[in-house]
């Protein structure tokens, strides 16, 4: 019976002997799965190797540690999501604005003013966003208020205003996703049991044949030695806790101090610059009358270095030292920006800074009546004294750059947005230049001519300061989805500047920075940079939305110039372009006594998926330890 | 003749060639395809000098040859691994053709993990006494983080390694990790798939 059972064996595996009938398919069966596994991994290299500056970021990973790379992963993906919302300004509004609209010239929105007419074209003008460049497709109040335009018929106020809609509708799903896959693989987790004896034992990558392919790697698995080691370390310090919680607390309220500080000192300066300007700024020099954005700026500058001296009191893990960074630098930027503008509000005598919209807006109806009735004068200037009762007295050509405009707020508001970017981006690139590259630069030649060793004395080589760049980058952000939609070309803006910062960045780091002296690792996913990011996007699409639903728009610019409020572009498209059924649903459909029970359903399918997701959770983590206590038992 | 002709057009026509039944034999004895093997002899030949070439079988290739493959330059064990797979019986640790196909076969993708773990066991034991201690894993985390100074670990930092492998792998705690200890980290590892070389 046992041959029996060997000769049953033997007829089994006939093929993988290499002898008998099946010999010739089982080889062409072994030749197509290893040309199938060649395929496979031909294409995940393809894969791999399509990813934008991959091989960079790779770089910069070995050599400094995965948390600096981290913020390289962002910047990356920030591209990618500014290409998707240039994508969508520049193919719905601008291009088919400038392909079928009327041309330039045409009407007096389109045209430029004859008294700047002189200098539109100058460099000056247009590096500020005036002459040509506001005149353009750039900005709101180029658009026209047409329905249809074309022989399209392409509905450019309804695009626009979708558009808009649309690119913070497309943020904020995108942003959300990603924070709910981030947390899915964290959520998931890997068998850390035998961490450092993987390192050791299975880093090396035999098919590596080339020596500067092999020094990243040397160099990549050093750092991942020193990550692991760190934190181990951390996992294993042993805390005296009553004096690590009172070392804590003390750093805190140092923090408070200084955000405290920093605000009383930004109140004070505002208001002795509202001093020098009552008294006549002639009378002062250059200090006082820059005080306040000099002080801003230093302020910016200095405090987080502060915050970081104060942060060696806590004695955290380098990644959660990181996070308490990031968020008090954050709530001195927002501190700094609330107390300038309560100083400001003192003056009218108005306590809360949320009446600011209100104030301007004020203003700006104001002004419009104005320049309303001396459109009406001087159009009766125009047939020579008599205002017409009526209108049947023929229209008198005049040409456009003449005509006297009504104030466009929105492309005022497009081209602050617009000029802060640019002027935003020249600090940052400057900074980078001179801060880091002339630093090195310094420190590396005369290093031989100085008294002290300037290389690990002062001020040595610069450090890569990831949460100064990462609030940055999202600041930054906020300021695109706050202006987009009255600036359509600033997304465009964006993509061109995230491309250049990516390799100026990636050359500054490899070339001026020199690594941390405790490399720690990321945390897996980048979900604490996607929650502040999600935050300064509530925070930035709160004014476009309230503008769209509560301000009238101009009435001399744009595509919804002539409308009451920039939604009704909505109800005029269901009533024009819609059948008329449609337009009676969406009118139930709107009904507060539908909307509201529709809201309840969805917090309550809100709470059930939450329930089920942590059962799940649960069932998971009972299924992983079930799993390595029965590897445990096996062992022994 | 049709496998001898295969074999001649395989190394572009020139005149040495592997007799048939060697081919099939080490097709048998190894992990490696027929193409792989010829390959692979098309290798070992060019690295011996010209006049040598006709009995690339029976030929012995220093260790300095070995060491100018791309794919040997600039792998941190290569003293090792030359080590390892040389039958040659004065230390001079030149290899034979055969001892060239066993190395290939081990880092082929057909070759089973516990053959693969096994010869990366006695790669990494650098004095040759079939454990692990704490020298060889020494000497083993200075390969791995490459030449210069700069990048070594402090001294420190290495105890703090060390000792953290051998908590995790050591199972019966006698300060050194066997070959099953071995296997048995090694085998769970997600990234062990990837010892192969010369493809």
């Amino acid at each position: 019976s046992f041959s029996r059972e060997a000769q049953l064996f033997v007829e089994k595996f006939e093929g993988a002997l290499g002898k008998g009938k099946g010999k010739k398919f089982y080889a062409y069966k072994v030749m197509m799965t290893k040309k199938w596994m060649k395929f496979q991994r031909d294409f995940e290299n393809f894969k791999t190797a399509c990813i934008p500056w991959e091989m960079k970021i790779k770089e910069i990973e070995s050599h400094f540690g995965s948390s600096v790379a981290s913020y390289f992963i962002f910047l990356r993906w920030m591209y990618g999501i500014n290409m998707i919302l240039f994508g969508l300004t520049f193919g719905l509004v601008m291009v088919p604005e400038a392909l079928m609209g009327k041309p330039y010239g045409s009407l007096p929105r389109k045209t430029v003013p004859r008294a700047e007419e002189a200098s539109a074209m100058n460099f000056a003008t247009l590096w500020d966003f005036s002459g040509f460049a506001q005149y353009s497709v750039l900005f709101y109040g180029y658009y026209n208020n047409q329905r249809t335009i074309g022989w399209l018929k392409f509905r450019m106020p309804l695009s626009y205003f979708l558009v808009g809609v649309g690119t913070i509708g497309y943020s904020f799903m995108i942003v959300i996703r990603t924070m709910a896959r981030n947390a899915n693989e964290e959520g998931g987790g890997d068998d850390t049991s035998f961490n450092f004896s993987w390192k050791m034992f299975t880093s090396w990558d035999y098919l590596i044949g080339n020596p500067e392919t092999a020094d990243n790697k040397f160099a990549s698995i050093t750092t991942s030695f020193k990550e692991a080691i760190v934190e181990e370390q951390e996992s294993r310090k042993e805390e005296n806790i009553h004096l690590t919680r009172f070392l804590r607390v003390l750093a805190n309220f140092l923090a408070l101090c200084t955000l405290a500080g920093s605000g009383y000192l930004i109140f004070f300066v505002v208001r002795r610059s509202q001093k020098f300007a009552l008294e006549g700024l002639e009378n002062y020099g250059w200090w006082e009358r820059n005080e306040v954005n000099m002080v801003m700026s230093l302020l910016g500058m200095f405090c987080p270095t502060l915050f970081d001296v104060i942060s060696s009191l806590e004695n955290y893990h380098p990644r959660i030292a990181l996070r308490w960074q990031l968020g008090r630098i954050f709530a001195l930027f927002l501190g700094n920006l609330y107390t300038f503008i309560i100083a400001l509000m003192d003056e009218i005598n108005l306590k809360a800074s949320y009446l600011l919209p209100f104030i301007i807006f004020n203003m700006h109806l104001e002004e419009e009546k104005i320049v309303k009735y001396n459109m009406t004068i001087w159009e009766a200037s125009l047939y020579n004294g008599t205002i017409p009762e009526n209108s049947t007295a023929p229209p008198i050509q005049v040409d456009p750059a003449d005509v006297p405009r009504g104030p466009c707020w929105e492309t005022m508001v497009g081209q602050e947005f617009v000029r802060l970017t640019v002027s935003d981006t020249m600090t940052t690139y400057i900074t980078i230049l001179i801060g880091d590259f002339l630093r090195a630069v310094f420190v590396r030649f005369f290093n031989y001519c100085w008294c002290w060793d300037l290389e690990y004395g002062f001020p040595s080589y610069s450090e890569f300061d990831i949460s100064g760049n990462v609030l940055g980058l999202i600041f930054n952000q906020g300021m695109i989805w706050m202006g987009s939609f009255y600036a359509p070309c600033l997304p465009a803006i964006n993509v061109f500047r995230l491309h250049t910062s990516m390799y100026l960045q990636c050359w500054a780091v490899m070339c001026c920075n020199v690594p941390q002296e405790r490399v720690f690792k990321a945390s897996r996913s980048n979900n604490f940079y996607m929650a502040m990011l999600l935050f300064i996007l509530f925070l930035s699409t709160l004014p476009a939305v309230y503008t769209i639903v509560s301000i009238p728009p101009s009435f001399d610019c744009g595509p919804f110039s002539g409308k009451t409020r920039m939604f009704e572009v909505i109800s005029e498209t269901l009533e024009h372009d819609f059948p008329s059924w449609f337009g009676k649903v969406f009118g139930y459909a709107s009904n507060p006594g539908l909307v509201l029970p529709f809201i309840l359903l969805m917090v309550l399918s809100i709470y059930y998926l939450n329930a089920t997701s942590k059962s799940y959770k649960e069932a998971n983590l009972e299924l992983k330890k079930k799993l390595q206590s029965v590897r445990n038992s096996k062992l022994l | 003749t049709g496998e001898a002709e295969a074999a001649r057009a395989a190394m572009g026509g020139s005149a040495s060639l592997l007799p048939r039944e060697l081919l099939r034999e080490y097709q048998e004895l190894t992990f490696l395809s027929k193409q792989e093997i010829l390959l692979a002899y098309k290798r070992f030949s060019e690295l011996l000098p010209k006049e040598e070439r006709e009995n690339a079988c029976s030929a012995r290739v220093p260790k300095s040859q070995i060491l100018t493959l791309p794919e040997l330059r600039a792998n941190p064990f290569q003293h090792q691994i030359c080590r390892v797979f040389s039958t040659s019986d004065n230390g001079d640790h030149s290899m034979s053709f055969e001892d060239f196909l066993d190395m290939l076969s081990v880092f082929s993708d057909s070759a089973t993990s516990d053959v693969k773990s096994h010869y990366a066991f006695r790669i990494f034991d650098f004095d040759d006494d079939g454990t692990l201690d704490r020298k060889d894993l020494e000497k083993l985390v200075n390969c791995l983080t490459g030449q210069g100074e700069e990048s070594r670990l402090s001294n420190a930092e290495m105890e703090q390694l060390i000792q953290n492998i051998l908590e995790e792998s050591d199972i019966d705690k006698d300060g050194t990790i066997n070959l099953s200890e071995f296997q048995h980290v090694v085998s769970r590892s997600p990234d062990f798939a990837r010892y192969s070389v010369l493809q």
